[in-house]
């Protein structure tokens, strides 16, 4: 049953250095409040693994907590580059980060693997892409009635996945909705769950299209309000565009970021 | 009214859109011509973003592909495994429609490394994102990107995303479901694959551009279409239209 934590306390408890850490959310339910809360506790040596690495793993990456990266696209959406993921790829700054990169139908595909505690998933992918070259996680596998070449993705089962919610209930009970992404399938392929929601309530009315994680599933739950910012979530913030627009010039300098991060994340405990 | 290059391109972009039905969108540049085409020569067509939106209608044009006027104005919202794997693999959408870093005379795309030459470490791209899977199981694909000799390569530095392999019968060999990209449309023109050797062959100039410029600005020897056309100029509606869009005015 998912217990009820301060956001300290759950991060402290649930991620530890040396991790593969998913923390999902595509675009939407970005779990940033939990990423800031790791960088304070200076968990370090991560496996970082998301769809869209996105503005919190450049944070992450940035102030070196990572070790390597799966992910399948590492760009600052509608806006450019990932400066401080790049840094990392291309200088080792400040530390160097391996990589494992995938397609989003393969990575998506992965999860379901792991949610299904399978050791692979079948796709018809890569095909003729060069990425199967530089990735162990990528293979091909004959289906056994028709004969045909299908690509095979290993699973991924992260020691613990973090994804932010709108609300949860009393008993940890877990609900999101809009944009759903790759979630419950994060989820359900973790070890252990964090979840931060926007808020708790003592009944979850049901939403349409709603996902709801049962509370046996979810190890912690931390009210975080307005937790996924510069993310969002529908029905209770929305998108802070001209945060992701400004993060270009913050993460383009080593030094500017390091400013930012130490005002706005390390700071923000004190 | 006059235009910009830039301008002549989207316009471009979205009236290849005419006569489909339903339309991958990446985010960026095919964003902006898929939701042109909706405000101009097919108000029908389905956008399908990778984040889950099935018949997404923004009013604004969206910066992300998940932004949460997408799922607020869509038919359906789905999570993203059921995106890629019952929607895209399984064949249901006519086109794809993506931008690229590199593009080579078959329509192969790079968008995850650059060589910087020598003693210089490969220059980081964003990736892959969904691009190798809606390539290969859309009905056909569309391409948009600023033509120059960086974009339009000789030999890409990495094959992400195929799109006609190394030429006829490629994407057969390779088992890829669908008929691949069908034109590459850039802001000094339209090329299109030669219907016997699938290499791009420019097709069509964009108004106040010579082949020569389009020829100058293509890492490879371009061929000029016998019958090259010049594209329609840009409608005062369409102008109209793509303005609102880009100043983030919903739609008149």
């Amino acid at each position: 049953m998912a217990e009820i934590l301060t956001l300290r306390d759950a991060v402290a408890g649930l991620v530890h250095s040396g991790d593969t850490v998913a923390m999902e959310g595509f675009t939407h339910l970005i779990p940033f409040a939990a990423a800031h809360e790791m960088i304070r506790q200076r968990v370090s040596d991560l496996t970082l693994v998301r769809m869209t690495p996105d503005v919190i793993y450049d944070q992450l990456i940035g102030m070196g907590a990572a070790r390597k990266l799966v992910f399948s696209w590492g760009g600052n959406p509608g806006v450019g580059s990932l400066h401080r993921f790049r840094d990392a790829v291309e200088n080792g700054w400040p530390r160097p980060l391996e990589l494992d990169e995938h397609s989003h139908a393969g990575m998506a595909n992965r999860y379901v693997a792991g949610a299904s505690r399978l050791p692979f998933a079948v796709l018809r992918g890569y095909r003729g892409s060069d990425l199967p070259s530089r990735s162990a996680t990528i293979s091909t596998v004959v289906c056994p009635f028709t004969g045909e070449e299908l690509a095979a993705v290993a699973a991924i089962n992260p020691d613990v996945t973090v994804i932010h919610a709108q609300r949860a209930d009393r008993d940890g009970n877990v609900q999101l909705w809009g944009l759903v992404g790759v979630q419950k399938e994060a989820a359900l392929a973790a070890s252990r769950v964090l979840v931060t929601v926007e808020e708790i309530v003592d009944d979850l009315a049901p939403a349409p299209g709603a996902v709801v994680l049962p509370s046996w599933t979810v190890d912690a739950v931390a009210v975080v309000p307005n937790g996924a910012h510069p993310s969002y979530a529908a029905g209770y913030t929305v998108r802070d565009n001209g945060f992701y627009q400004a993060w270009d010039a913050v993460s383009r300098d080593r030094d500017a970021f390091l400013r930012w991060m130490d005002e706005n994340v390390l700071e923000a405990a004190r | 009214m006059s235009w910009t290059s830039d301008e002549l391109m989207t316009v471009n972009a979205a009236r290849a859109l005419a006569g489909a039905r339903t339309c991958f969108v990446g985010i960026g540049l095919p964003s902006a011509a898929a939701n042109l085409a909706r405000r101009t020569t097919e108000p029908g067509l389905v956008l399908i973003y990778e984040s889950g939106t099935l018949g997404s209608k923004p009013s604004r044009l969206p910066l992300s592909i998940g932004d949460g006027e997408l799922a607020d104005t869509a038919d359906a919202v789905v999570s993203v495994p059921e995106i890629f794997n019952y929607w895209l693999q399984a064949g249901r959408i006519d086109v794809g429609f993506l931008g690229a870093a590199q593009v080579d005379r078959f329509a192969n795309v790079n968008t995850t490394v650059v060589d910087r030459g020598p003693g210089r470490p490969e220059g980081r791209l964003p990736g892959a994102g969904g691009a190798p899977e809606i390539a290969a199981s859309c009905g056909k694909v569309l391409l948009v990107l600023r033509h120059s000799t960086r974009n339009l390569v000789e030999r890409l530095d990495f094959v992400t995303t195929v799109g006609h392999g190394d030429g006829p019968g490629s994407r057969a060999r390779l088992g890829l479901p669908g008929a691949g990209p069908v034109a590459v449309i850039t802001d000094l023109g339209i090329m299109r694959p030669d219907p016997e050797t699938a290499e791009l062959t420019l097709t069509e100039v964009h108004p106040g551009t010579t082949p020569e410029q389009a020829v100058a600005a293509t890492g490879w020897p371009l061929a000029v279409a016998p019958g090259l056309r010049v594209t329609e100029p840009p409608t005062e509606a369409e102008l109209t239209a793509l303005r609102r869009l880009a100043q983030g005015a919903p739609d008149a």
